[in-house]
């Protein structure tokens, strides 16, 4: 669009002042990782590489990485498979309640994550009286995935004309078939991009995760909130902090890529 | 693959082909059979969580032995509304989480226009994966972030303080502030995605019949892209609204979220009775979205 000279240089400042405000808050703890100080005082007093050395000594903290990873690999299977099946019966049928089906897909993560914590906490405690921990976790994690999985494909296969599958069914292929050989190479790049998402949202949830979690597993959202409140484990924190930046990142880079060349919107689709 | 499908053995060809047979023309059979799973997980695990709290909200606590016992009373709710202190928590949490909301759309719709309709292709790539990062990114990273460049010693005051100007400490202003930046690219994304969907032709057809931007703004970009802002309203209203971690470490101030928290292993009857509220509060939101078009635009 054209823009007059002053709407464009406003809109120009408007728009690196809002990028300002999302990106030097991540810098700051980027820094703090590197702080030789234990106390945070800004600006550090100067640089060094040891807090690193020392977070990959950490029993907790790598105890509750792997744990996060089992969690995330886990609740990730679970949305997939779900979330596929969800898609396949709204983008490809008309039926009553089709609306219904997206709703309620959303709504675990379209209402507040306490809800969601509470009401299964309540639920694995008082009703089906499961003990807390790793399985719980991985249960409240599958529920607010299946929706990553879920608006991937379905976006994916909306623009997948049905006339590849119909041409396939025409030539004799059984559904199965036509699903292995049509369907699924062609929404390959949405499964993928919908499981690295899911993981990633697995991986730092800690708003669900504080009441399905019981008191002997720790993911390492959980690691960190628990070590906010020790000094003297600060540094090692901020540099855990790093890391899971760096891993929440790299998921997010590659479905962006993976969804891009496919139709640029996508990646947005890709947002809850 | 064709042809060592061409030679397996006729019986397993047979089993998909009678499936097959099964289901075809059976279009429910088809519909049932690939939703049975999700929307079982969803109804009876997610649902069925959201009743079993419901019911909950009713039961109370052993007046000595103080476990729960699943018996049958109004008292939680009424205290929810009969006491003056839970009624101030409510409307502060709904006021903050509304200022957050609108924060969020003023911040959100410059940089998504520019996103959209101003920067090149290869800009527009660029700033995609840089709001979408931070919004995968860890929100307890965030909020430790805020944490720190709101302390005493913090960033924020080092570079306020030699112009004489004090930063927030712990409260509603600073509990506004690390919600706004978090839950902000919630909103860039939705109002971004109604953006580039959004013809160029339309602009340019406002423009030669005469409007300056601000009047196309007002009278055809913001009508169109309405519900994608209530699309990303609802998530920048509901987060905030049942957010406990954040508003917990930086304020000392009581919200939903906490007393919920703060309820869970005493009292869990209460916490479930108070967790309806935020509830309740989304569902009214929800409806009024759904009206809007907003659910097209998630």
């Amino acid at each position: 669009m054209r823009l007059t000279g002053r709407s464009a240089m406003l809109l120009r400042i408007a728009s690196s002042l809002t990028l300002a405000f999302i990106y030097i808050p991540l810098a700051i703890i980027i820094i703090y990782a590197f702080n030789p100080d234990v106390v945070l005082k800004w600006p550090p007093p100067g640089l060094t590489l040891d807090w690193f050395g020392k977070a990959f000594e950490n029993d907790g903290a790598r105890e509750a990485f792997f744990n996060s990873i089992k969690a995330g690999l886990a609740a990730t299977a679970f949305a997939l498979v779900l979330g596929t099946l969800a898609s396949l019966a709204v983008a490809r049928y008309k039926f009553f309640g089709r609306e219904t089906v997206s709703f309620l897909v959303i709504l675990p993560i379209a209402l507040p994550g306490i809800v969601t914590g509470v009401a299964l906490n309540t639920s694995f405690t008082q009703v089906l009286g499961i003990d807390l921990g790793l399985f719980t976790i991985i249960i409240g994690h599958a529920t607010f995935c299946i929706v990553v999985v879920y608006n991937n494909v379905v976006a994916r296969l909306r623009r997948l004309s049905t006339s590849f599958e119909e041409a396939s069914a025409d030539l004799g292929a059984t559904p199965f078939q036509t699903f292995r050989r049509v369907t699924l190479p062609n929404m390959r790049g949405a499964l993928v991009a919908g499981a690295l998402l899911a993981f990633g949202l697995s991986f730092d949830e800690i708003i669900v995760t504080r009441f399905t979690a019981g008191a002997g597993e720790q993911t390492l959202p959980l690691w960190i909130l628990d070590n906010f409140s020790r000094p003297n484990q600060l540094p090692i924190v901020n540099v855990v902090a790093v890391l899971v930046i760096l891993i929440s990142i790299i998921p997010v880079y590659a479905a962006y890529r993976l969804t891009k060349d496919e139709d640029g919107a996508t990646a947005a689709h890709a947002a809850p | 693959m064709e042809a060592a499908d061409a030679l397996t053995p006729q019986p397993k060809r047979s089993v998909g082909r009678r499936l097959a047979g099964l289901f075809h023309g059976r279009p429910r059979l088809q519909i049932s059979t690939l939703l049975a799973g999700p929307i079982g997980w969803l109804v009876v695990g997610y649902l069925g969580s959201l009743a079993v709290l419901l019911v909950a909200g009713f039961w109370t606590l052993g007046e000595l032995s103080g476990e729960v016992e699943q018996s049958f009373t109004f008292d939680n709710f009424s205290q929810i509304f009969t006491e003056p202190v839970y009624r101030t928590v409510i409307g502060r949490t709904v006021l903050i989480a509304a200022l957050v909301t609108l924060t969020d759309a003023l911040l959100a719709l410059p940089l998504a226009f520019y996103m959209a309709k101003v920067a090149g292709a290869r800009t527009r790539g660029m700033l995609v994966v840089a709001v979408l990062v931070p919004l995968w990114s860890s929100y307890l990273v965030k909020v430790y972030a805020f944490k720190t460049i709101l302390s005493e010693e913090g960033a924020l005051n080092w570079a306020l303080n030699p112009l004489g100007i004090e930063g927030p400490g712990p409260g509603n202003v600073s509990v506004w502030l690390v919600m706004s930046y978090i839950w902000l690219p919630y909103m860039i994304i939705p109002i971004y995605a109604a953006l580039e969907r959004m013809p160029d032709t339309l602009l340019s057809a406002s423009e030669d019949l005469g409007a300056h931007p601000g009047h196309t703004f007002r009278r055809v970009i913001f009508p169109l892209i309405f519900p994608a802002i209530i699309a990303g309203s609802i998530f920048t209203f509901s987060l905030t609204l049942g957010d406990y971690i954040a508003v917990q470490l930086l304020s000392t101030n009581q919200f939903i979220g906490t007393i919920v928290s703060s309820n869970i292993t005493n009292n869990l009857p209460f916490a479930a009775a108070f967790a309806t509220v935020p509830i309740v509060i989304m569902v009214i939101y929800l409806l009024l979205a759904r009206r809007a078009g907003a659910f097209e635009h998630v």
